[in-house]
C-alpha cells in the first residue's frame, strides 16, 4: 500500500494542479496578511474560505484523479495486489498531497509573519486541522462516488452535487425546518443535524472561536453546555474523525464488490 | 460643577479639622477601642486608629467627626450587623478595612450605613465580603471614593450590593473597585450624581444598576464580566460617556440594557465582546454618538417602543450582528456610522460610501424568531439569503438604512 501511496503522492505532487492549488493558498495567505497585518483576522477570513473551498477542491480532485488513473488502476488490478490496498493507497496519496498543499501554502506565509511569537498558534492549528479533515472527508466521498459510477460525467455530476448539497442546500433545508417547526423544542434536533454535515461541523468549530458571545445568547441548556465548555470542540473533532472513517470504509466495501 | 463644590468643601473641612482634637486609638493606648474614642470626641474631632483588629459592630456616629484608619487598621463586625452607621452630617471615614459585617435575609446589613445625612466622605476603605458594602439612604452631598469592595457571592438571593444608594442626591462615586458582589453599584431614586472611573467586574448580577435616577452622569467606568452587564431603567436625562462594557456573556447578558430611558446621551463608550452590546427597550430621544461596538454577538438590539433615537459616528466592528430589530416600524436614525461589513464604494472620495447600508440582516430577523437558527451563522446559504434581502428588503424595515456610511473607522 505504501508503494501505491508513494506513487500517487509523487505523481500528484509533480502535477501542475497541485502547484496551482499550493500557489493559490500562498497568494491568499500572503495577501490577507499583507492587507491587514493581523494574524487573528487573517485566520478568521481563511476559516471562512477553507470551509467552502477545501471540500470543493477535494471533491473535484478526487473524482478527476480516479477517472484519469482508471487505466493504470486496471493494470494494477491485474497484479496480485489486494483491491483494498490499491484504492486506499490511491486515496491516501491524493488526500495527503492536497493536505500537503494546504499546510505548506498556508504555513509559509503565517510563519513568515511571525506565527510562532503570537498567541494565535492554536487557532491556526485548528484551521489546519479542520482543513485537513475536510480534505480527507471529501476526497474519500469523491472516491466512493466514482467507484460506483462507471460513467465519468455522472460521477463528476454527483460529486459536484454532493458538494453543493453539503455547502449550501443542506443549510437551506435545515433553516426551513427550523423556521417551520419553531413551536417545538429544537435544540437537540439542531445539534444532531449539524453533526450530519462535515461542513457545518467545521463551521461550528469556527463559530466557537469567533462568535461565542452570540452563541451564548441562546437560552437552551443543551447549547450552553455544548458551546460553553470544551465539550463542543471535542465532540466536533471526533465527529469529523467519524466522517473520515465512514467514506473510507465505503471505498473498501465498494472496491471489493465492484466488477472491473 | 459637583466636583468643584466637593473640593471646596473638602478643603474647608480639612482646615477646620486641623484645629480640632485628635484622639488616637490602638491596643496599648489609653483609648483602646473605637466606641470609647467616639464617645470622648467632640464635633469636628479626628479619631486616628492605629493598625490592629478592632471589634466594632453597630457603631453609631452621631456627631460630625473624622475617622481615619492607618494602614492595617481593621474593623471587625463579628458577623453581627452593621459596622459603622453614619447618622450625622459631615462624617468622614477613611483608610479602614472592614471585615465580617453581618448577613441577613430580613435586614440590609452593611459595612457602612448612612441615613438622612449630608456631606459625608467614604474614602480609601477596603470592605471584604460584606452583605452590603456601603448602604446610603436619603443621604446627600457625599463622596465615595477610592474604595475597594469585594465579596465571594455565589447567589443573588443571599448577597448584597457593593454601593447601594436610595433616595440620595449629589453623590460623587469615583475610583472604586467592586467585584464578587450582587450588583456593583445600585442606585434607586438618586439624582444629580456623578459616577466616574469605577471598575466593576465579576459581579453576579449587574455591574451597574440604576432605576428612577434622573440627571446623573456616568463617566469613564469599566464594567467587565458581570452576570448581566449593566441595566439602567426608568430614568431621564442620563449622560454616559467613555465607559467600557466588556465581556458580559450569557443568555440574559447585556453590555448595557436601556429600559424606559428618555433623553440620554451615550457617547464615546466601548462595547466589546458582549452577547448584546446595547439592548434598547422603550427608550426615546437617546443619542448614541462616537461609540465603539466591537466583536459583540449583537451590537445593538432594538426592541419595541423606541422612537427618535439617533445613532451617529459609531464604529461597528466585527459584530456577529450589527443590529437586530423587532418588527417593521422604524423611527430611529442611523447616520454616518462605520460598519465593518459595509461593502459599498466611494467614487467621489469624500469618505462617505455612495451606497446606503442596511444594518439589519435577514438572518438576524430569522434568529429573532427561531433562536436555534443561530447555529447556521456564517453559513454560505445564510450569506446568500442576506444578500438577496439586502437587494430587496421584504422582512426588515425598508427605511432602516444608514444613508451615509463612513468608509473609515473613526
Amino acid at each position: 500500500m505504501i508503494k501505491i501511496l508513494k506513487y500517487s503522492f509523487f505523481d500528484l505532487i509533480r502535477s501542475r494542479w497541485s502547484y496551482v492549488y499550493l500557489l493559490f493558498y500562498l497568494i491568499i495567505g500572503f495577501a490577507l496578511l499583507f492587507l491587514n497585518n493581523n494574524l487573528s483576522k487573517a485566520i478568521i477570513t481563511l476559516m471562512n474560505i477553507v470551509v467552502v473551498l477545501v471540500p470543493m477542491i477535494g471533491t473535484i480532485f478526487g473524482v478527476m484523479y480516479y477517472y484519469s488513473s482508471q487505466e493504470f488502476t486496471e493494470l494494477l488490478l491485474a497484479q496480485p495486489i489486494k483491491r483494498r490496498t490499491i484504492f486506499l493507497g490511491q486515496y491516501l496519496g491524493i488526500a495527503l498531497s492536497l493536505s500537503f498543499s494546504l499546510l505548506v501554502g498556508l504555513g509559509i506565509p503565517f510563519l513568515a509573519y511571525g506565527l510562532m511569537q503570537s498567541g494565535e498558534i492554536w487557532n491556526f492549528g485548528l484551521l489546519l486541522i479542520v482543513g485537513t479533515f475536510l480534505t480527507f472527508i471529501f476526497v474519500a466521498l469523491a472516491f466512493a462516488i466514482s467507484l460506483r459510477n462507471e460513467n465519468k460525467i455522472k460521477g463528476f455530476g454527483y460529486g459536484i452535487l454532493l458538494w453543493l448539497f453539503m455547502a449550501v442546500i443542506y443549510d437551506g433545508l435545515f433553516l426551513i425546518l427550523l423556521v417551520t417547526f419553531d413551536d417545538y423544542p429544537l435544540d437537540k434536533f439542531t445539534l444532531a443535524a449539524s453533526f450530519l454535515n462535515p461542513i457545518d461541523l467545521s463551521r461550528i468549530l469556527i463559530l466557537l472561536k469567533l462568535d461565542i458571545s452570540a452563541l451564548l445568547g441562546y437560552t437552551g441548556a443543551l447549547f450552553q453546555q455544548y458551546f460553553g465548555t470544551g465539550t463542543g470542540m471535542i465532540m466536533s473533532l471526533s465527529s469529523l474523525a467519524i466522517w473520515t472513517v465512514v467514506p473510507m470504509w465505503m471505498i473498501v466495501r465498494s472496491s471489493g464488490k465492484k466488477d472491473f | 460643577m459637583i466636583k468643584r463644590v466637593f473640593l471646596i468643601y473638602i478643603i474647608s473641612f480639612l482646615t477646620y479639622g486641623a484645629s480640632a482634637f485628635t484622639t488616637e486609638v490602638c491596643h496599648t493606648c489609653e483609648v483602646n477601642n473605637l466606641a470609647d474614642a467616639i464617645r470622648l470626641s467632640h464635633r469636628g474631632d479626628t479619631v486616628l486608629v492605629k493598625p490592629g483588629i478592632y471589634e466594632c459592630s453597630d457603631q453609631e456616629l452621631r456627631k460630625p467627626i473624622t475617622l481615619i484608619g492607618e494602614k492595617g487598621a481593621i474593623l471587625d463586625g463579628q458577623m453581627t450587623g452593621y459596622i459603622l452607621k453614619i447618622l450625622s452630617d459631615s462624617v468622614t471615614i477613611r483608610g479602614f478595612k472592614f471585615i465580617n459585617s453581618g448577613k441577613s435575609y430580613t435586614k440590609d446589613y452593611a459595612a457602612i450605613y448612612s441615613y438622612r445625612v449630608r456631606h459625608f466622605n467614604i474614602i480609601g476603605n477596603e470592605i471584604e465580603n460584606p452583605f452590603f458594602g456601603a448602604l446610603l439612604e436619603k443621604s446627600h452631598d457625599g463622596v465615595i471614593k477610592d474604595n475597594l469592595i469585594f465579596g465571594e457571592s455565589k447567589q443573588e438571593d443571599d448577597s448584597g450590593n457593593g454601593i447601594h444608594a436610595w433616595h440620595c442626591s449629589n453623590l460623587l462615586i469615583s475610583n472604586n473597585t467592586l467585584h464578587g458582589l450582587r450588583d456593583g453599584i445600585y442606585l434607586e431614586f438618586v439624582t444629580e450624581s456623578e459616577i466616574s472611573n469605577n471598575l466593576s467586574h465579576d459581579n453576579i448580577r449587574y455591574g451597574l444598576h440604576f432605576m428612577f435616577s434622573n440627571n446623573d452622569k456616568y463617566l469613564s467606568n469599566t464594567f467587565q464580566d458581570n452576570g448581566a452587564g449593566v441595566a439602567v431603567m426608568f430614568s431621564k436625562f442620563i449622560v454616559m460617556k467613555e465607559n467600557k462594557f466588556i465581556e458580559n456573556w450569557g443568555t440574559a447578558s447585556y453590555g448595557l440594557l436601556l429600559k424606559e430611558i428618555n433623553d440620554a446621551e451615550v457617547e464615546n463608550n466601548t462595547f466589546r465582546e458582549n452577547t448584546i452590546g446595547v439592548f434598547v427597550e422603550g427608550s426615546n430621544r437617546v443619542n448614541y454618538v462616537d461609540n465603539r461596538f466591537e466583536s459583540n454577538g449583537w451590537a445593538v438590539k432594538v426592541s419595541g417602543g423606541c422612537y427618535e433615537n439617533y445613532f451617529m459616528r459609531n464604529n461597528f466592528i466585527s459584530n456577529s450582528f450589527d443590529l437586530a430589530y423587532n418588527g417593521k416600524l422604524n423611527d430611529n436614525k442611523f447616520e454616518g456610522n462605520f460598519w465593518s461589513t459595509y461593502s459599498g464604494y466611494d467614487l467621489d472620495k469624500n469618505g462617505i460610501g455612495d451606497v446606503p447600508y442596511r444594518p439589519v440582516k435577514l438572518f438576524s430577523y430569522v434568529v429573532n424568531k427561531t433562536p436555534e437558527a443561530i447555529i447556521l451563522l456564517r453559513s454560505l446559504f445564510v450569506d446568500i439569503i442576506n444578500f438577496s434581502e439586502q437587494v430587496s428588503p421584504v422582512f426588515t424595515p425598508d427605511n432602516l438604512v444608514d444613508p451615509q456610511p463612513s468608509m473609515k473607522p473613526f
